[in-house]
């Protein structure tokens, strides 16, 4: 069956959620893009979740990101709706393209909907039980041929595979969030894996424009194996640096480095918020479990989410609340943990005495949006290291221990045989995570 | 050769800021000021160099598509709202797509030659961030044959318009010379909008503006031969002036000093239907300064500072040759000699041009004539250029459409 027959009946499980609507958004337009080019047949998305409500979220959701896509890529669209002479303005065909992304999907709390589906895509919550119950239950209703994607971050695919029984018919297929922006997909196969699902997996790739990075099915991949321990690195600074950065003095700082100094899209707290301190908290326990050798856990982690304050994100994407507060999407407190309350950042200048007590910023620095697009990056990014290297200011020591710390982890990922080379390592930090560059780099050799 | 029957004279220049992305207020987001503000500011810019408002006989507005950004037409009657003594008066809105600032001119020099006025406003308006440049794209390939050419044309009708115009330039003179004078072109043009305040690109900061000129084309997303930075941007704005008869100067009680003489003008329009004849000339351009020349009786060695219709990097160098400051195929070579920079033999676009300033596509013509206003009368500020004593006239372009409405007027100092 080729990757065009089986794009006539897709599903998405948990595709309400943050990272399912992506999904679906990414196929629903490869799927009505086919539509347009094969009139004759019909495709389907069965959007799956559990919330009715969500799912009313989703469509409002994909309608308004739709648009957005068609604009983006109107110079293509007037190409695919070339032979519709009622379409001439950029207007008609991103309406139409709009239209025809929404007709192709059937939003559902029925799982038996996804019946039909030849290839399912689960989003669902990172738990091993209940992603293989799910599973199993649609591998009762679904062909015998069905392949089966998950976007686990952190579940090792044969655990998956084995415990539903499905003879290397999933593979990992990890999205990274927003899947609408990000690059990157990272791509889990098992020695059980079908070759005819890895080969339609990189189709799937190009057809949605996905940069496809390898990672060998050990528990957290890449993009977590490295995340997972940079989040461990950052609360011991915080703990280590109490003395003389005490409380929330300490969450800013490190925070401050880990963007500032090391020119990242976001602090390393940030970062944490953004993906939610809950997930984070979960998938350390996933690959504990998984891990013979080691035990990722963080006290702060854990207290924060007892507080129940963990971040996330709204149903509109504003950010939640986590170890920061924040106004318009960006930072304008930190959470203290021990009051219960945030210290907000304007507050009897607290940040700036941090921020002098750091120091400056290193000779030649940019910020991250500065060089995102910068042609001569790689040359501004070698002087700013260069010169930080020089420096012996708390902040530059602090932020040459978390560029030391970043990359002992990147080399162990690569050790430790998760990724096959240091170039798949870098190619997930700055495809799915958007950093300028790769944890394993000689800036300051 | 057509002469004018008496002497005409412009004064009493005023640009708005062109406002869009680039400024540093800008947010696509926020509330922004609409087309009453932007007419209302000129105007009464204008106003308030002259000593007498009821002076004022008719008014002239130049728009190109108010109808589709802001839904708004009847333009001439919003013209009264700058001033009461303007109620009742006769007021006209002209159309020539992005020519239609020089159209707006041109019509108000009839107006005085005609002798039914001595005094005459003219605005030239644009406000077109009212709608995503996607659909910009939309509503600007209006200037193009909409029947004939808008279905098969490109996302980005006009850009791609040029950048055929481009490709055919890379193959006739070579890849790299080209492309490097349309980097160069992007560059002066950002270095002279940074003295003016007014300028779209005034904030720009962009560190090595020839790298960012030479950024590869991505045809996926954009055109196939040019960049964004080739690209004039997305602007609102106006721009307004006095034409006026010698006895309108003493109406409005400006001296001949502050006021710069119509040494001669032309038009040409070409067939919108049929595609240009050579996509690296601009024939129509040709024509209408060729009349312009032949009206003021002078050559292209008795001008002494320049303004050109450069919507894109590629149609202004085209336009150098179109106006005869050098041969066919040289026009890349003098932009990369650095002839058409602020300070160097024939200062082109001192205030950043259509690239720099900005375009507020219907009021480009008038911004022109202001800027030409303000240099020959020395009121140019730190966009002053110097105009030499025996090359005491300026030249400006005002295009419509892939070359095919186009004014070209020429002015002279009164002193």
């Amino acid at each position: 069956m080729t990757l065009d027959e089986r794009l006539e009946n897709v599903a998405v499980l948990g595709a309400a959620g943050k990272m399912g609507s992506g999904i679906v958004l990414l196929l629903a337009q490869e799927m009505a893009r086919l539509k347009v080019l094969n009139p004759d047949r019909s495709y389907h998305l069965y959007a799956v979740d559990i919330s009715e409500k969500a799912l009313d979220g989703l469509m409002a959701y994909l309608r308004a990101q739709a648009v957005k896509a068609a604009e983006k890529g109107c110079v293509m669209l007037r190409e695919l709706y070339k032979n519709r002479t009622d379409l001439v303005e950029n207007y008609d065909i991103i309406d139409q393209f709009t239209n025809d992304v929404g007709s192709v999907i059937r939003p559902t709390t029925e799982l038996s909907m996804a019946g039909k589906a030849r290839m399912v895509f689960e989003a669902i919550v990172e738990d091993e039980e209940v992603k293989i119950r799910i599973l199993k239950t649609l591998d009762g209703l679904c062909p015998d041929d069905t392949f089966y994607f998950s976007n686990t971050s952190s579940i090792p695919i044969h655990i998956l595979d084995e415990g539903v029984g499905l003879d290397g018919c999933i593979i990992g297929y990890h999205f990274y969030n927003p899947p609408a922006v990000q690059k990157l997909a990272e791509l889990i196969s098992t020695q059980n894996t079908r070759k005819e699902l890895i080969d339609i997996s990189h189709e799937i790739a190009k057809r949605l424009r996905k940069k496809i990075i390898p990672s060998n099915d050990v528990a957290g991949f890449i993009g977590n194996g490295h995340f997972m321990r940079d989040i461990l690195h950052a609360v011991a600074e915080v703990k280590r640096i109490a003395g003389t950065f005490p409380g929330v003095e300490g969450i800013y700082a490190v925070n401050k480095i880990s963007q500032d100094f090391l020119i990242r899209p976001m602090g390393i707290f940030q970062l944490i918020d953004y993906v939610g301190v809950d997930v984070c908290q979960l998938i350390m326990k996933v690959m504990t479990a998984h891990l013979p050798d080691e035990t990722l856990e963080s006290d702060l982690i854990n207290r924060m989410v007892g507080k129940k304050v963990i971040g996330g994100q709204y149903a509109d994407g504003g950010q939640k609340d986590g170890f920061l507060k924040y106004e318009k999407n960006r930072p304008v407190g930190v959470y203290d943990i021990d009051k219960g309350q945030y210290v907000m950042f304007d507050m009897d200048g607290w940040t700036k005495k941090v921020d002098d007590r750091l120091g400056p910023l290193p000779e030649g620095w940019s910020a991250w949006r500065k060089l995102l697009m910068d042609p001569k990056k790689e040359e501004k990014l070698r002087i700013c290291f260069g010169n930080l290297k020089t420096m012996d200011t708390p902040g530059a020591e602090l932020a040459k221990a978390y560029f030391k710390r970043s990359e002992e982890i990147g080399k162990g990922l690569v050790k430790d045989g998760v990724a096959q080379n240091a170039e798949d390592v870098n190619g997930v930090l700055t495809n799915g995570f958007y950093h300028l560059y790769g944890p394993i780099n000689d800036y300051l050799a | 050769m057509k002469r004018m029957r008496k002497p005409v004279y412009f004064t009493a220049g005023y640009n708005t800021v062109s406002f869009g992305s680039g400024r540093k207020e800008f947010h696509p987001k926020k509330p922004r000021p609409g087309l009453e503000h932007y007419i209302n500011e000129a105007g009464k810019g204008v106003l308030e160099q002259i000593s007498d408002p009821d002076s004022i006989d008719e008014g002239v507005i130049g728009n190109f598509m108010a109808a589709r950004f802001n839904r708004q037409g009847n333009l001439a009657s919003l013209m009264v709202n700058i001033h009461p003594s303007l109620q009742y008066k006769p007021m006209v809105r002209v159309e020539g797509a992005c020519g239609s600032g020089g159209l707006c001119l041109t019509t108000a020099v009839k107006s005085v030659l005609s002798e039914t006025a001595d005094v005459v406003l003219g605005v030239g308006v644009e406000v077109q961030n009212t709608v995503k440049a996607i659909y910009g794209a939309d509503i600007l390939a209006g200037a193009g044959h909409y029947a004939g050419e808008r279905k098969e044309g490109h996302a980005y009708f006009f850009p791609a318009k040029f950048s055929d115009r481009a490709g055919a330039c890379y193959a006739k003179y070579g890849h790299d010379k080209v492309r490097q004078a349309m980097a160069r072109w992007y560059e002066q043009a950002i270095l002279n909008a940074r003295k003016n305040p007014r300028a779209q690109e005034y904030h720009n900061r962009i560190d090595d503006l020839f790298a960012a000129g030479m950024t590869p084309p991505n045809p996926r997303a954009f055109c196939e031969h040019i960049n964004i930075y080739d690209c004039s941007k997305v602007s609102d704005g106006a721009s307004a002036l006095i034409v006026a008869s010698e006895e309108g100067l003493d109406k409005i009680g400006i001296p001949k000093s502050r006021a710069v003489e119509l040494a001669g003008f032309g038009v040409a329009v070409a067939d919108i239907t049929q595609p240009p004849p050579d996509q690296t000339k601009m024939t129509t351009v040709a024509a209408a300064v060729k009349k312009a020349y032949e009206m003021a009786g002078i050559t292209s060695k008795d001008v002494g500072v320049l303004e050109v219709h450069d919507c894109f990097t590629i149609g202004g160098i085209l336009e150098l040759e179109a106006a005869q400051f050098v041969g066919e195929g040289e026009a890349f070579d003098f932009v990369l000699d650095g002839k058409t920079r602020f300070d160097a033999g024939i200062p082109t676009n001192a205030t950043g041009g259509l690239i720099g300033f900005g375009h507020y596509t219907g009021g480009t013509g008038v911004r022109e004539a202001v800027d030409l206003i303000h240099q020959l009368t020395g009121q140019a500020g730190d966009s002053q250029v110097s105009v030499p004593s025996d090359r005491p006239y300026g030249l400006m372009i005002s295009m419509g459409g892939n070359d095919k409405t186009v004014v070209s007027c020429i002015f002279k100092k009164t002193s």
